[in-house]
């Protein structure tokens, strides 16, 4: 089965361009709001976690919109989660050596 | 009468524009993918190196202060909207091939590459001040982890703007023989630039903002 944007017109197509001004405008009010955020000097815990659910949300949209993950393929579904995994792994593992108590 | 060699249909890349029987897609979008789960890769150790010297280190940045004193936060706002605007004009562009619209095409491609070339002057007016006041990689963890980040971030720009700059001018020949295979590489030229913004997306509030 071919996704949605492979299979449409040209006057098909025209249509489904709304959807990226949309992410597009909201891409900028973000953007505004985590600066906004940042001046208002939470404490750092809190100002890590807004930051970054922000910063969260936007590369989903970038990503489901722009990079079309919205409707993609079930191959492309499975490198990404294991690339998302093999992330985690990545960032995670050398905690280990803050919890061990080591310093760098 | 000179027989057809036996090799020549092996010189051709298989499935550029027909999806592959296996995947379901072309080849060069599954390639750019995979490439983008490498890359993901390249950027999370990095990110993985800086969470480890942050949370180590005994304050940050180091020389006392917060992030958003040290370095331009304006400045790099305005490349934030700057990337984000790239990345909706590069996707118009392959939105206007999909329509057969080659004109507004090369006016949306133009645009990107001229947006990437503004996001690297305002990096390179941040980085000279930097350098002014004496602040290199070597200064300490904070200026090490930053010029480290933005920089490989900046090398990636730079190559968009390559791909991009070949596929406005001499790739773009291959549209009058080939519109389907020429509007799946800008699909994965868009595919790459849009990875690199979303790279820029986090790297701003982590270095800039925290």
């Amino acid at each position: 089965m071919a996704t949605a944007h492979e299979t449409t017109s040209p006057e098909e197509f025209k249509k489904h361009l709304g959807k990226y001004y949309v992410v597009f405008v909201a891409l900028l009010c973000l953007t505004a709001i985590t600066v906004g955020v940042s001046y208002m000097r939470l404490n750092r815990p809190l100002a890590i976690t807004v930051a970054l659910v922000i910063a969260c949300v936007k590369a989903g949209m970038v990503a489901a919109v722009f990079m079309h993950l919205i409707s993609e393929r079930k191959v492309i579904y499975a490198v990404l989660i294991l690339t998302v995994a093999f992330f985690f792994l990545v960032l995670l593992l050398p905690m280990f050596t803050i919890v061990d108590g080591s310093s760098v | 009468m000179a027989e057809a060699s036996p090799y020549a249909a092996d010189a051709l890349i298989p499935h550029t524009v027909e999806p592959h029987p296996v995947t379901g897609i072309p080849n060069g979008k599954f390639g750019i993918w995979l490439f983008l789960a490498s890359e993901v890769m390249l950027f999370g150790a990095l990110f993985s190196s800086y969470v480890v010297i942050r949370t180590t280190a005994a304050h940050w940045p180091p020389e006392g202060g917060l992030s958003s004193e040290i370095l331009n936060v304006p400045l790099a706002t305005v490349n934030t909207a700057v990337l984000i605007t790239s990345s909706i004009t590069m996707v118009l562009s392959w939105a206007s091939l999909k329509m057969q619209n080659v004109p507004r095409f090369r006016l949306w491609l133009g645009a990107t590459i001229a947006l990437a070339f503004v996001f690297l002057v305002i990096k390179y007016f941040e980085y000279t001040h930097k350098f002014e006041q004496g602040h290199f990689p070597s200064h300490d963890n904070f200026y090490a982890i930053y010029f480290t980040l933005t920089g490989l971030h900046g090398v990636h720009v730079i190559g968009g703007i390559i791909v991009n700059t070949f596929l406005l001018t001499a790739g773009s020949r291959m549209w009058a023989t080939e519109p389907e295979r020429f509007t799946n590489r800008v699909e994965n030229a868009g595919l790459y630039w849009h990875f690199v913004d979303l790279v820029w997306i986090f790297l701003f509030p982590s270095l800039y903002l925290l």
